[in-house]
């Protein structure tokens, strides 16, 4: 990926100095043709272009904004609820994910998200152990969400 | 009222929002009854307010003044990045260090894993 994007910039640099056209445009017209070229030649790369990378990023972005302003909400609910009558837990989760990188952006995007907070990773970083501010209902909705964020990641960091 | 004075309310509506949700945030660092559970109200909501109060100084600076505040954005983008290790860093000593679960609590699949001769004890 970082290659790709290198030899895009690279690119547009020769688009300019083809085009004597120092310019913030020029700059522009130069990284869209590059991308062009790109997709023309992607059978030459290993990995995928890096576009779709970044549109899987760009979704894994929305689908936090969202989580967020749920959880917020969630927790809005629980605390302004006269009897406080939930029923906190811990629960183990297993993630399929194997790099460091990504099981941080797990564990921090689960902190953030409804009603979950990580407490530990275990020593073979195979599973998390989160705690849940209310284990009755949640525990499917939770795993749902997850998996939707695991993919999101899977998308984002596969090759 | 042009389209500078409604962008204007719309800064105006966020930096209302954030302040609002960290209130709740303070009702919930009161009300709710453990470490852990203190934590979700202290991560989730301090977030989002701040990120709502830094995005509506953000547009207010630049449609009232014409001045485009990168500080504020990378403010945002540091606590995104710092808050939910904190909020993990300060459970994850709570729990080492043995503080109780609240009341009510539903079963515990970390303490067999942590601590296991005071589970086979049991």
């Amino acid at each position: 990926m970082a290659f790709q994007m290198i030899l895009n910039f690279v690119l547009a640099f020769v688009w300019m100095f083809l085009s004597s056209n120092y310019t913030a445009t020029g700059f522009i017209i130069g990284f869209i043709m590059g991308i062009l070229l790109l997709i023309l030649m992607r059978r030459f790369f290993k990995s995928r272009l890096y576009v779709y990378r970044l549109w899987a990023l760009l979704n894994l972005t929305l689908l936090f904004f969202k989580e967020l302003i749920l959880a917020n909400v969630q927790v809005l609910k629980v605390v302004l609820k006269p009897k406080l009558d939930m029923q906190p837990a811990f629960f183990a989760y297993p993630t399929v994910l194997t790099q460091d990188w990504e099981i941080t952006l797990l564990s921090s995007l689960i902190t953030l998200t409804p009603g979950t907070v990580v407490v530990h990773v275990s020593d073979d970083a195979k599973t998390l152990y989160v705690h849940a501010i209310d284990i009755n209902d949640v525990d499917e909705a939770i795993a749902s969400i997850r998996d939707s964020f695991e993919k999101a990641i899977l998308e984002v960091s596969r090759s | 009222m042009n389209v500078n004075q409604m962008i204007e309310w719309a800064a105006v509506i966020l930096i209302l929002i954030g302040s609002i949700v960290s209130v709740i945030s303070a009702f919930g660092m009161i009300r709710l009854p453990d470490v852990y559970t203190r934590s979700h109200a202290a991560t989730k909501s301090s977030t989002l307010s701040v990120l709502t109060c830094l995005l509506g100084a953000f547009i207010y600076f630049w449609v009232h003044d014409g001045f485009v505040s990168v500080r504020l954005i990378l403010g945002i983008l540091f606590v995104f990045v710092t808050a939910p290790v904190a909020g993990h860093l300060i459970c994850r000593a709570a729990y080492r260090s043995r503080v109780p679960l609240a009341k009510g609590s539903g079963e515990d699949e970390l303490k067999s894993k942590l601590f296991p001769e005071e589970h086979t004890v049991k």
